[in-house]
């Protein structure tokens, strides 16, 4: 039995010349049909002047209020920093098991960490978080495989070192054929 | 499969709860959350959590009093202590109430991340240590069980055959015989064995104390039932519980212990919430049940409950053989725990342990080595060191039959009080008609 497809909606132009790439990577990873939209949304509300910083918990809820749907996966694409009130900053955070996530450009550039920008760098860690987000939403949780898109990472170097596609321990569980090592 | 991790959450803010819930559940813990420090409390009661997060600023009671509450429920909780505003003050005061750590929101991911990956660590490290003490201690209980004798090896085979059933098992035997050794040796070897076996020496309890002992208890259930307790059935979950002395216990105990067999499930004392437990039981007694089945003083049903498998352990005096080996074995545990030459035994001292009946079985054995090893000479073990000439011989060796005994006595008696019949009959407790008919039955005479 085939996943749900995959929606992508992009809010605030993140990466607009990266995001059919992004979508041809996802799709062939989850063997699902991806539809991208890139949609204007009023992001003030969302802002955190304290913290200069958008809320990810209240993002997220509106996601999936919406445009999501129990059919699809949704994943929304930020390109602003995203929080939760419990954490400095987060990449990206998806409902397990649930029907929508998000995901921000924002911390995987490279200019961020005061290195020349690199878009071939920046599609390779989006895709990554995309994919890990959406693994959180078919029902995947954190892996400890080494290099497996879903293990936990806190930083970009963390993510660096993943590779963009699931461990077949993960790809079994989500019933995806499995990939022969080498 | 490893066992998940539990957490609770408690914060006051439902951003905070929701936030770290999803946090947490996509790292695969079992997370649950509440809102106060009461509620949680109250969930802490009836769920053991692997690790606690809790906010320091709540309304009601705050995280360093809940602290102290968790601590006093199970001490060995890991807590970590939340907070908005940091001072150095509370965070002295946690970490002295026994918190694990103490933090400042909003956490860096990483350093969030570390802290339950280390604390996840201690508590697996905790849970390793525990299993491999219980392991060490039951291995040290089944090295005790010596003996090459056929009665022996034939209760090993039995110990080895039923192990790894779940069947009940009742050990009967002599005080002394190794009753406790035998259920150790087969939790030791059944499939429960990296669980716990909790014992319960039912002779030593009243009965109400039994069924608190056994059942658990609610806060308030009785005076001095100041927090809840777990009851040894509840600890045993996954284990063996051993029941000694079984013959002990009163009527209403039976009723209570049949019907938490038959179910496998109870409720705490004063308390009205099922908590079911999947044990097996091994009794012990030096009693014949069956007799007191017959005699109803011991409820039959609950007798065909227990009575699965038999195991009966000879006294020693049934397997002489094994005392060469048991006093070489004593000799050694006894020098290298006090540190002392391995010590010999003279043949003749040997000789008369071997004659020796020992009442009181391996254990006095065992008593009887230990002490001569601190009044010996520290070289070899002598008769003088062994204290048997005080001890009265109930049954000499060459006495086989209970008529022999009776016989043998009578004329120990009688040669006491010079055959003076009137005080040989009161020191045996029997009339003069009945001695005179024993002289007679027996054919004893008065010596020239």
């Amino acid at each position: 039995m085939s996943l749900p497809s995959v929606q992508l909606i992009a809010i605030g132009n993140p990466e607009i010349k990266i995001l059919g790439e992004l979508s041809k990577i996802v799709g062939h990873e989850f063997a699902v049909p991806v539809n991208l939209r890139t949609i204007y949304m009023d992001l003030n509300p969302y802002f955190d002047p304290t913290r200069k910083q958008y809320n990810g918990n209240v993002l997220l809820r509106e996601i999936d209020l919406n445009f999501g749907n129990d059919d699809t996966k949704t994943i929304g694409l930020f390109a602003v920093d995203l929080f939760i009130p419990i954490l400095t900053y987060i990449f990206g955070q998806a409902y397990l098991n649930g029907r929508s996530g998000i995901a921000s450009a924002y911390r995987l550039r490279n200019e961020r960490y005061g290195l020349p920008g690199d878009d071939e760098v920046l599609k390779q860690r989006f895709s990554k978080e995309i994919i890990h987000e959406l693994g959180h939403a078919y029902g995947l949780i954190h892996c400890h495989t080494p290099r497996c898109v879903m293990q936990s990472s806190t930083y970009v170097e963390d993510i660096d070192q993943k590779k963009t596609a699931l461990c077949n321990d993960c790809r079994e569980k989500l019933g995806l054929v499995t990939i022969k090592p080498g | 499969m490893a066992k998940k991790i539990s957490m609770l959450i408690v914060d006051d803010e439902e951003s905070v709860r929701d936030s770290l819930y999803n946090w947490f559940i996509e790292d695969g813990y079992d997370v649950q959350s509440a809102e106060n420090a009461k509620t949680a409390l109250n969930m802490i009661e009836n769920k053991a959590y692997d690790i606690v997060l809790a906010d320091i600023k709540m309304p009601g009671m705050d995280g360093l009093e809940m602290l102290k509450r968790i601590k006093s429920i199970k001490s060995d909780s890991v807590v970590i202590i939340m907070t908005a505003f940091a001072t150095v003050d509370t965070a002295v005061q946690a970490l002295k109430d026994g918190a694990f750590d103490y933090v400042t929101k909003p956490f860096d991911p990483d350093d969030l991340s570390h802290l339950i990956r280390n604390a996840t660590k201690q508590i697996v490290l905790a849970n390793e240590n525990e299993n491999l003490r219980s392991r060490i201690v039951t291995l040290e209980h089944v090295e005790d069980l010596i003996g090459n004798s056929a009665p022996m090896q034939a209760v090993l085979k039995e110990v080895e055959r039923v192990a790894v059933s779940n069947a009940s098992v009742i050990i009967t035997g002599e005080s002394g015989t190794g009753k406790e050794l035998i259920a150790r040796a087969i939790h030791a070897n059944s499939p429960r064995r990296f669980f716990s076996m909790v014992s319960v020496h039912c002779g030593a309890l009243s009965e109400s104390l039994l069924e608190s002992e056994l059942f658990g208890h609610e806060k308030g259930a009785f005076t001095g039932a100041v927090y809840n307790r777990k009851g040894r059935f509840e600890m045993a979950d996954s284990g063996t519980i051993f029941l000694d002395e079984i013959a002990t216990i009163s009527q209403k105990m039976q009723i209570e212990l049949l019907r938490v067999l038959e179910s496998k499930s109870f409720t705490r004392v004063g308390g009205n919430k099922q908590i079911s437990s999947d044990f097996r039981v091994i009794c012990a007694t030096n009693k014949d049940l069956k007799k007191m089945v017959d005699l109803g003083t011991f409820r039959e049903d609950l007798y065909y409950r227990l009575n699965v498998v038999n195991i009966l352990i000879p006294p020693l005096r049934e397997r002489r053989e094994d005392i060469p080996i048991l006093v070489d074995y004593f000799i050694r545990k006894y020098c290298n725990a006090m540190s002392r030459n391995l010590m010999t035994i003279e043949p003749a001292a040997l000789r008369k342990l071997q004659e020796f009946d020992f009442p009181g079985n391996v254990r006095e054995l065992e008593n009887m080595i230990e002490r001569a090893i601190v009044v010996g000479n520290g070289k070899e073990i002598k008769v003088k060191d062994l204290p048997l000439s005080g001890v009265a011989q109930a049954t000499p060796s060459s006495v086989e039959s209970l008529d022999d005994l009776e016989k043998k006595h009578i004329q120990i008696i009688l040669d006491k009080y010079n055959w003076n019949i009137s005080r040989a009959s009161k020191a045996l407790q029997v009339d003069r008609v009945t001695l005179y008919n024993k002289i007679k039955k027996f054919d004893l005479k008065q010596p020239n």
